[in-house]
């Protein structure tokens, strides 16, 4: 295998944004340590010509599940209120996309947890089952509802926005498939 | 794959100096490195856990530098300034002109058995001074093999720290140097002034 700070330049921002996609800001950074000091520490042994980014991406995938399956098991009968997203510098792009971020992370748990293992992180909706301990039939509900929340939540821009010339927007979430391009 | 935003970019050099911290804790950092800007150009510097294990110049191409690390020592390699610390501080001494001697761990294990034994004469050379090829292979025990010991200073993994740049040839003209005979005649010219 190359260097591995090579890897971690090619793939971060992809495993940062599958972290940030899954988690709440500080889980997910905590999640991108994690994963690349796990890949780090597997690195030599990796069979040659290994997808790299593939690799990492499902590794990052696991780990964000570790704190999904604690955070369900810790069962708090409160729902704590996700961390407010930091501060975003003035662009157009990075503010579509918080909005899109803030609203996801505004969904109940369970949905929340569906929409991101499933729409986002390429999961089976068994998978987001097994993970959160619900059934199947429940998983594939929350997800449905989520989506649908989001729809709600998601109000195209004012009218007074569309006159000006249009911004860039980024990628509509369901297109952020993991593992293609994004 | 989209190009990190201006802010990803940020975050994920807060998260790599966080992971390089995380991976030396951890005892899984074999290959720290570093650049240093300096007279001679940008070096880049790489130690294990032992020690200073390799200094490159520019011109040898630093990412084929980490490339020949990874196979030869270990490809769990990061960028980690932390640990090249006191080399980078000794090698800016050295280039102000306040250091005549570096002192710094090193991990030899780039250096083959009759390189070795040539290599660790070079610092009995004072500071400022120079010694012909065939004077040092008649120091290293091998007086003929002055060819072998000119190939053995210009192969030297830790140039600048163990001081090849002071072998020169009997005719008084530079000879062979990984950073090329400029950065040589410049070193040379360094040490011979007050």
């Amino acid at each position: 295998m190359g260097p591995f700070d090579r890897a971690v330049e090619q793939h971060g921002v992809t495993v940062l944004r599958v972290c940030r996609a899954l988690l709440p800001p500080a889980d997910a950074d905590d999640a991108w340590s994690e994963t690349f000091l796990a890949a780090l520490v597997a690195w030599p042994g990796l069979p040659p010509g290994t997808n790299a980014e593939a690799w990492l991406v499902t590794v990052a995938r696991r780990k964000a599940l570790d704190v999904l399956r604690g955070q369900a098991r810790r069962a708090l009968p409160v729902e704590t209120l996700p961390e407010p997203p930091a501060p975003r510098p003035f662009d157009e792009v990075l503010a579509r996309d918080d909005e899109l971020r803030e609203a996801v992370r505004g969904l109940p748990h369970r949905q929340r947890v569906a929409v991101v293992g499933h729409h986002l992180a390429g999961l089976s909706h068994r998978e987001v089952a097994e993970a959160t301990g619900v059934s199947h039939d429940a998983a594939r509900r929350a997800a449905s509802d989520g989506v649908a929340a989001l729809r709600t939540a998601l109000v195209p821009p004012p009218p007074a926005l569309a006159s000006d010339p249009p911004p860039a927007l980024p990628p509509a979430p369901r297109r952020r498939r993991p593992g293609g391009p994004s | 794959m989209t190009d990190p935003t201006p802010a990803e970019q940020v975050d994920l050099a807060v998260l790599r100096a966080r992971l390089a911290a995380g991976a030396a804790d951890a005892g899984v950092l074999d290959v720290a490195w570093s650049t240093l800007d300096s007279p001679v150009g940008r070096l880049l510097l790489a130690a294990t856990e032992v020690g200073l294990v390799r200094v490159a110049f520019e011109v040898e191409g630093h990412d084929a530098v980490l490339d020949r690390l990874a196979t030869t020592v270990s490809p769990r390699v990061l960028r980690a300034p932390a640990r090249l610390d006191a080399a980078a501080r000794q090698l800016d001494e050295y280039f102000a002109g306040r250091r005549r001697a570096f002192d710094l761990p090193l991990d030899r294990r780039l250096s083959r058995a009759f390189q070795l034994a040539v290599l660790e004469h070079l610092p009995e050379i004072p500071y400022g001074r120079t010694a012909s090829y065939a004077a040092v292979a008649a120091a290293a025990g091998s007086p003929r093999a002055v060819r072998a010991v000119g190939t053995a200073c210009a192969t030297n993994p830790l140039p600048l720290v163990v001081p090849c740049h002071r072998v020169v040839r009997s005719d008084g003209t530079a000879g062979r140097y990984r950073g090329g005979p400029e950065a040589k005649a410049l070193l040379i010219d360094l040490e011979a002034t007050p």
